[in-house]
């Protein structure tokens, strides 16, 4: 096979950082390869790069497409050559619909105007490709992530492709889903479509990578084939971090559950926009010290869930009692939330859990200021301690606090919106989808920071679409299907089987 | 010879990096070499700069308001016609009901401050989009304007004390023909401040690693910005001195910059600006932010149409006539971003003293209105496309 891609020498420089440093990058026609490497490694930078996102001379290097070496000097230019990119931050119009977004910037015109008859026929055509069961005149905010994703794949398919760019693709999908998107590439591979796949999830990359290529710290480390019988997890954990992980999931001592922390009854809520219950009659408890798992499959209410916990931020109509310690609370906003002791990690963090434009202290201060302020007045130097501390702590990697949020990588983030919520010291700390897009390493630093949590009598709620995950860290999990808890298992006996089937029935 | 080029080169490096920051000096600079050279240097001298700043008085404390405004992500239009109704209001309590003017004062800012609490609870609590309550308010005060001068037309305000606060000079400390003293101290002081905090900020960051420009950089800051603090106090100390608008001006900034930068409630403005959904969750009411935003706006329109009246000796039926405009445009020409959540009010002052450099040295040249409408408008657009260019650059 000849290769259809060839990136030499790649340098990028960002103030501060080198994300690329001489990297070399070589795709062959019709294969899947997947890119791995920790958060910061610079896996999106090189995507970026190949994509046209960064200009021919904001980088060094070449890139060969066909044998051909290419100026890129927008994505404009790398659409042309057949290359499509699906990024890691989803970039869809929320309010434009579905077919709408498919076909921005390559509309289907009859003379000078839009063919939309054609475009919606066309549209209906990739979403069941990508098998995604919406009507293409539904507007994209009313879909969840998982389904905008698809959405987006659709997108990239309905441009005539040659080399497709994934950059974490399933991070925001379920198992099902994750499962059709893979087999959706194989089918695309034999139509002759080369795909690369970054991804954090070893499983799948396992399961479909023709090429595996590791990049730890800015460099190419090695390319593992599958031919050769190169590619399995030890070998690329190792790679990635210079280090062999034995345990995926760190033990934490058993503990004998202490006294409920967080008592919800009879909690329902309904959402005005929708005209429908999103939370029906829902009633659980969670003890000092334990991890309470929240599996389901997307769109069963389990982020509802905690948002009408943690104040009620959209404006559900919300019924139902909630005890904190055994004490009655009334939780009106998330203000009253985080003083009775809730923290909520959300699982959009770019969304609704930080603010990019600003920098890393500001963003790890920003729920709790009064534990840095006097009178009302911010100490500076104390910000600065706080957040180096945590930059220590659960290591983000960047040169300083100063970094502005957007300026850090996808996992970086992460680990930043979770130190966010540490600092409010809260009570019941809620997670929703923590590890997303969070490379091996630091899945294992956050199970492990977890566990410290709990053990000093912290009660963590942790909402997660990998079973593995919620299997692995909680002590008990509640199946949620539709709004309503389906079902109570505990974490030690409990088979994915189980849990499947109270998710779907 | 090699330090010398090497002192260049990291200068226009810095230059580049910052261009945003420094652009509007160097359009200051630029406005004010244009107008210096048709005038004859007639705009530079004493008497038109010391008028000069007495005129941003009133759109500067407009600009540092509207900063806050547009950072939330909103804009008022109605600035202007409050600013002269409450100017109207004040002068009618004065002249027809001979209020002392100390409770004057007071009870014309509460109005302000109500007119913004209005808006603002239009916008938080009725979801009205901020252009239209403040378009609605806009026309509202025009009328209301109207109403209260009708039967008298202007009306003129006899108040010494009143009049003073826009056409008065502080005093001085010792007698010295020719100069004004005490506007030179507070000059040397300004600069021995402005030195020390430079210093101290710096101190500050190497002590956490972080990045600092190199000692000749700062020092060639230093001495730039201190020349021309002291240049601007020599001017003005060889003509009337400091005027009380001069000082109202910059205690406002005064305050304003420290809550800003200081403060919590600076700090959420910001997070409300930059992204309010992550603003909420994290236990922040935007809607009381927006409130406090509008009301603290209504309170400078206030003091604003105290000024205008003030300077005009007067309440006309004209007054407050597209301040709005200025105030946003100075904004912007200060660098706020229309995206929100980025502007400093420190900006504002400067892209006010654009503005009003821009007037003012177009009706000394004997520019038709006309045109000087238009050159303003001009102004503006090119200030946010620079803005909007060189903030995609970073
Ligand atoms: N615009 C930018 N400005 C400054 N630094 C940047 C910028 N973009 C990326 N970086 C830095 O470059 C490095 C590589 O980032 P990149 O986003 O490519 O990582 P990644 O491998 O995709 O990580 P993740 O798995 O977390 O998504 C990081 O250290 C990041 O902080
Ligand atoms: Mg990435």
């Amino acid at each position: 096979m000849s290769n259809i891609l060839e990136m030499r020498n790649i340098t990028k420089d960002f103030p501060g950082v080198r994300a690329l440093d001489d990297v070399s990058f070589l795709v062959k026609e019709g294969e899947i390869h997947c890119l791995v490497g920790e958060n910061g490694a610079g896996k999106s930078t090189l995507m970026k790069i190949l994509s046209g996102v960064y200009r021919k001379g904001e980088y060094q290097g070449d890139i060969v497409l066909s044998g051909e070496v290419m100026n890129f000097h927008g994505i404009r230019d790398s659409e042309r050559m057949g290359i499509g990119i699906i990024h890691q931050e989803l970039a869809l119009i929320p309010e434009l619909s579905v077919y709408e977004n498919m076909y921005l910037g390559h509309e289907i015109k009859r003379g000078s105007f839009i063919d939309w008859n054609e475009t919606i026929t066309q549209s209906v055509e990739f979403l069941r490709k990508v098998n995604l069961a919406v009507e293409p005149e539904e507007k994209v905010k009313n879909l969840g992530v998982g389904k905008q994703q698809l959405v987006e794949i659709a997108k990239a398919l309905s441009k005539d492709l040659k080399l497709l760019i994934l950059d974490e693709p399933t991070a925001a999908l379920n198992e099902e889903e994750s499962d059709n998107l893979l087999k959706l590439l194989t089918e695309l591979k034999s139509h002759g479509v080369t795909s690369i796949m970054i991804s954090h999830k070893l499983k799948e990359v396992i399961s479909i990578a023709d090429t595996v290529t590791v990049l730890r710290d800015g460099k190419t480390i090695c390319s593992l084939s599958k031919e050769k019988n190169e590619i399995n997890t030890q070998v690329i954990i190792k790679n990635m971090v210079g280090r062999e992980i034995s345990d995926v999931f760190p033990k934490r001592p058993i503990k004998e559950a202490g006294s409920v922390a967080l008592e919800v009854k009879n909690l329902n809520a309904f959402n005005r926009e929708l005209g429908r219950d999103i939370i029906k009659d829902a009633s659980f408890r969670v003890k000092k010290g334990e991890v309470v798992g929240i599996a389901g499959l997307m769109g069963a209410g389990r982020t509802e869930l905690a948002l009408s916990l943690f104040g009620n931020p959209l404006q559900y109509v919300v019924s139902g009692e909630i005890l904190i310690e055994g004490k009655k609370v009334s939780l009106s906003s998330p203000k009253s939330a985080i003083e009775a002791g809730l923290a909520y990690v959300t699982e959009d963090r770019k969304g609704n859990g930080l603010i990019l434009i600003q920098d890393i202290k500001q963003n790890i201060t920003l729920a709790n200021l009064r534990e840095i302020s006097k009178n009302s007045i911010i100490d500076a130097n104390q910000e600065i301690n706080v957040a180096n501390e945590y930059k220590q702590s659960i290591n983000i990697k960047t040169p300083s606090v100063e970094q502005k949020v957007q300026n850090l990588s996808g996992g970086n983030q992460q680990k930043v919106s979770l130190s966010k919520w540490l600092f409010t010291l809260p009570k019941i700390l809620i997670l929703d989808e923590p590890t997303r897009g969070i490379d091996v390493g630091a899945k294992f630093e956050i199970y492990t920071i977890i566990n410290t949590l709990v053990d000093e009598g912290l009660s963590i709620i942790l909402i997660s679409s990998e079973l593995p995950e919620v299997m692995g860290m909680s002590d008990r999990i509640y199946v949620m299907n539709q709004g309503r808890i389906a079902g109570e298992v505990e974490a030690k006996t409990a088979t994915a089987e189980q849990i499947m089937e109270l998710a779907t029935d | 010879m090699n330090k010398i080029k090497n002192y260049f080169s990291e200068l226009s490096v810095l230059l580049k990096l910052n261009v945003r920051e420094y652009g509007m000096f160097i359009a200051l600079a630029v406005i004010m070499l244009i107008f210096s050279y048709y005038s004859g240097g007639l705009f530079v001298s004493p008497r038109n700069l010391s008028n000069l700043l007495n005129q941003t008085g009133y759109i500067a404390v407009l600009a540092v308001g509207m900063t806050l405004v547009i950072i939330i992500r909103h804009i008022d239009l109605s600035v202007g016609y409050v600013a002269g109704f409450v100017g109207a209001v004040a002068a009618i309590m004065m002249v027809q009901y001979g209020v002392p003017v100390g409770i004057v004062i007071v009870a014309v800012l509460l109005l302000g401050t109500l007119i913004g609490l209005w808006h603002g609870f239009l916008v938080a609590f009725m979801g009205l989009p901020a252009f239209v309550s403040t378009l609605a308010g806009m026309l509202i005060f025009r009328g209301a304007l109207l109403q209260v001068t009708q039967g008298t037309g202007t009306i003129i305000i006899p108040n010494e004390f009143f009049n003073a606060i826009s056409n008065g000079y502080i005093p001085d400390i010792v007698k010295v023909p020719g100069v004004h003293v005490l506007t030179l101290v507070l000059g040397l002081a300004g600069v021995g401040f402005f030195i020390y905090s430079e210093f101290k900020t710096r101190k500050n960051k190497l002590k956490y690693n972080f990045k600092v420009i190199s000692m000749s950089m700062l020092l060639t800051k230093l001495v730039f910005v201190s020349s021309i603090i002291l240049l601007i106090t020599y001017i003005l100390a060889t003509y009337n001195g400091i005027s009380w608008t001069v000082v109202i001006m910059l205690v406002t900034v005064g305050i304003y910059q420290f809550i800003t930068n200081k403060t919590v409630i600076g700090r959420h403005i910001y997070a409300v600006g930059g992204n309010p959904e992550a603003a909420e969750l994290s236990g922040i009411s935007v809607k009381k932010i927006t409130l406090l935003v509008f009301a603290s706006m209504g309170f400078l329109s206030a003091v604003s149409g105290i000024l205008f009246a003030s300077r005009l000796r007067s309440a006309t039926v004209t007054a407050g006539v597209l301040f709005e405009l200025d105030a946003i445009a100075a904004a912007y020409v200060g660098g706020v971003s229309a995206k929100g959540g980025i502007g400093k009010v420190t900006g504002s002052i400067i892209g006010a003293i654009v503005m009003a450099s821009l007037s003012s040295g177009m009706n000394l040249i004997g520019m038709d209105i006309s045109i000087q409408y238009i050159v303003r408008g001009l102004v503006l657009i090119v200030a946010v496309v620079f803005d909007v260019r060189t903030r995609n650059k970073k």
